[in-house]
């Protein structure tokens, strides 16, 4: 087989045009994780411009940057392209790449499945863009979307939202909906089928963990929104009337299905940067994990409960006291599994050899702008706070704290970590710490002051402010933040293609490591493991380099 | 080692096939789960008539039902036989089900009908019609998808290209999904032929 691979002459004719024939037919789930994380990381990009848009726009008051329903496209677009076209495809992505290769497989248990699921995603993307040039529809009125990224009715009515750029919201989104479903069965089927000998599920990397509990969130979320959505289209294209409150349609109806689906969907975001992290600080702590079946039982617990906190988005609709009262408990419980995780790395961090290399720095950065994001998601909690401060800056700010902070450092972190693995190149440690101090400098000045322009009162998704409400300084200091980050963003992106050909060689294992994927070569070959290891504790590779002293048996 | 390992006997490892056709199961109840709720949610809510009391009609529906239900358990004898080996039967336990599908397929057809060209009920008339016609013509376009995927498997058979070692399992797993479309059903009548129709 591997005479075959060799040929000189016939790698030397393989073309640019072969090579990305060889990308789109591929059914390889490194080839789609890497593909998940690129166009991801474009969507990623695209949704930071948009934003960039935004904050000239409210650089000061009365400001015409952006035109109000111009504003409303951007942000809606920002927050859609965030959460289905960003979040999602790259962890999802990485879930790709690192499973088979963690539990010791040679593919995901549907690899053909997965293919289908990743180019549903991209098209699915791809026709929520199209809204641009398609939005307007035969009125001549539209162009993107421009009713939120929670789409709220009865703004998405026909007689509120004419031309088809609400259409386009809906298609898109259930396309790589579609996308997303296909990917959690593969993970499913994959952690629970076709794990290695001696691979038991309480010694499955902890990353593997919780992307098998996000599976398991998104066969249970994203079926609800798609039913929801189809009610809405049913709503625009044939003129049904869930959500049409002139013929008694409610408006609520949309807020908790879209709702039961959008706090999970947070956890959709969060675990798998829960599941990074759990594989990046034992290694640059050089202690096992501290507390596993704690952590297990933890992200468990979180996705049961994450089901039952919805209507927290819902305080201020008018919603019965005893049920608010319900949510905001089950919302406070939720912070507990939270907080033992927090813990639990801490706990793996103390008393540790710290290497502090790039992917642990951000790491860290994850640590303390997550836990003030969690934070400022407990206040959020407490209903009549949320009645005070629902729909302001304050919650943009705190929701950036958890996904910027939070989900898009884990992101970070994972690139530089797993970098190695699927390029066989180190990333420029310099240029990372560089990267890293500027993003977290930047990410504080746009996302802190957002908390004190929301205290003052200032609505979300306004497009321009009088200049008489104390709001200035603040916008204005947001603003400023943007370029750092955007420099920040930049530095990274330059690492990565810059090292693809000037890299560090890295060598199988360059982290000292001791989960299966550092035990194959970087990049890995197409079927990732020349014999299917077998392993007898859940640090195999610490058991492989220091067999005097194999990791003890947890019974 | 060679490539194709045994599953090994430390941890559970169920078939991939069945992971794969549960977790399908699961979504597809979850989307079912949310026109449910829509339903429960607007019972005896909306501007104007037709009400569900006026036009439904209970007793065509509990024997198209009871087709529905009759077909889960030839499909089971249907797999039973391709298991043992008997084809002959198999394919006669097939061409059952599929045909007691059809009648319920047939009996939504006759309802329908009656609701449209008799009562004036449709999609657009009211909450009721909104919500009667995309709860249960969602489930009937899954059971079309069933009896498809059905046809399917007995166009094989006839064909003579079903083994039943190789067979009998991927034939059980779409027979899962015809169960679940049975079981929705349930679920779906109770909603709109029990609960709906209460005074």
């Amino acid at each position: 087989m591997s005479t075959l691979h060799a040929q000189p002459e016939s790698v030397a004719r393989e073309g640019l045009m072969e090579r990305l024939h060889g990308w789109a037919i591929t059914v390889d789930h490194k080839r789609l994780g890497i593909m998940y994380i690129l166009s991801g990381l474009v969507f990623f990009v695209v949704a930071g411009l948009e934003a960039t848009a935004m904050r000239m726009q409210l650089i000061r008051p009365l400001n015409d940057f952006l035109t109000p329903q111009g504003f409303n496209q951007m942000f809606t677009m920002h927050g859609t392209t965030m959460v289905f076209l960003v979040g999602m495809p790259v962890l999802l992505g990485f879930g790709n790449f690192l499973i088979p290769l963690m539990i010791g497989a040679r593919d995901m248990a549907f690899p053909r499945l997965n293919a289908f699921g990743f180019w549903l995603f991209l098209f699915g993307g791809a026709l929520l863009y199209f809204s641009w040039l398609g939005g307007d529809g035969l009125y001549g009125a539209g162009g993107a979307p421009d009713v939120g990224w929670f789409a709220y009715s009865p703004l998405t009515s026909k007689t509120f939202s004419r031309g088809n750029s609400t259409d386009y919201w809906i298609l898109g989104i259930m396309v790589s909906g579609f996308g997303s479903m296909t990917t959690a069965i593969n993970f499913l089927a994959t952690i629970l089928c076709m794990r290695c000998p001696g691979m038991t599920l309480m010694r499955l990397p902890l990353m593997a963990w919780m992307m098998l509990v996000v599976a398991v969130l998104v066969i249970t979320a994203i079926p609800v929104l798609t039913a929801a959505q189809v009610m809405l289209l049913l709503d625009r294209s044939l003129g049904a009337h869930f959500f049409d409150p002139q013929q008694e349609g409610s408006a609520v109806l949309w807020q908790h299905l879209f709702w039961f689906f959008g706090h999970p969907e947070v956890y959709i975001l969060i675990l798998p940067a829960f599941g990074f992290l759990s594989e990046i600080v034992p290694v640059f702590s050089r202690k096992v994990i501290f507390g596993y079946p704690l952590m297990v039982a933890a992200t468990v617990a979180i996705a049961f409960i994450s089901l039952g906190v919805w209507v927290h988005h819902m305080f201020v609709v008018g919603l019965p006291p005893w049920m608010n009262a319900l949510f905001a408990a089950s919302t406070f419980l939720i912070s507990v599994p939270t907080g033992i995780k927090i813990f639990n790395w801490l706990g793996t961090m103390w008393g540790g050899r710290i290497r502090f290399d790039t992917p642990m720095l951000f790491c860290t950065g994850f640590l303390a702008m997550f836990l003030i994001g969690g934070l400022t998601g407990i206040m959020l909690a407490v209903v009549p706070f949320t009645t005070q401060l629902s729909d302001s800056y304050f919650v943009v700010g705190h929701f950036h704290y958890v996904l910027f902070g939070g989900t898009v450092f884990g992101i970070f972190a994972a690139i530089f970590y797993w970098y190695p693995k699927a390029t066989g190149r180190m990333l420029d440690e310099r240029l990372g710490k560089w990267a890293f101090w500027i993003l977290l400098i930047g990410f504080n000045v746009v996302f802190l002051p957002m908390h004190f322009s929301g205290l003052l009162g200032m609505p979300r998704r306004i497009y321009t402010y009088q200049p008489d409400r104390g709001w200035e300084i603040w916008n204005l200091i947001t603003t400023l933040g943007v370029p750092i980050q955007i420099l920040g963003v930049a530095l990274i992106v330059w690492n990565m293609v810059r090292s693809l050909g000037k890299g560090r060689v890295a060598g199988d294992d360059p982290w000292d490591a001791w989960t299966l994927e550092w035990a194959t070569s970087s990049p890995p070959p197409e079927w990732n493991f020349d014999r299917i290891p077998t392993v007898t504790s859940a640090r195999p590779l610490w058991d492989r380099k220091n067999p005097h002293d194999p990791d003890e048996e947890q019974p | 080692m060679s490539l194709a390992t045994a599953a090994p006997a430390d941890s559970w490892r169920p078939g991939r096939g069945k992971v794969g056709m549960a977790c399908l199961i699961a979504m597809e109840s979850f989307f079912f789960a949310g026109f449910i709720i829509a339903y429960l949610f607007y019972i005896g809510k909306g501007a104007t008539g037709p009400w569900p009391r006026e036009v439904l009609e209970v007793k065509p529906v509990l024997v198209n039902s009871a087709a529905l239900i009759a077909s889960s358990f030839t499909v089971i004898a249907s797999v039973k036989a391709l298991g043992r080996g008997h084809l002959a039967a198999m394919r006669w336990w097939l061409v059952l089900t599929i045909l007691l599908g059809a009648w319920f397929i047939w009996g939504t057809w006759v309802e329908w009908r009656g609701l449209i060209w008799e009562h004036g009920l449709t999609l657009r008339t009211n909450l009721f019609g909104t919500t009667f016609y995309s709860l249960v013509g969602f489930h009937a376009f899954h059971v079309i998808v069933g009896l498809l995927a059905l046809s399917t498997i007995l166009g094989l058979g006839v064909m003579g290209r079903l083994r039943p070692a190789r067979d009998t399992l991927r034939f059980e797993l779409v027979s899962w999904y015809w169960h679940f479309v049975d079981v929705v059903w349930v679920f779906v009548f109770t909603t709109v032929y029990i609960v709906g129709l209460r005074p």
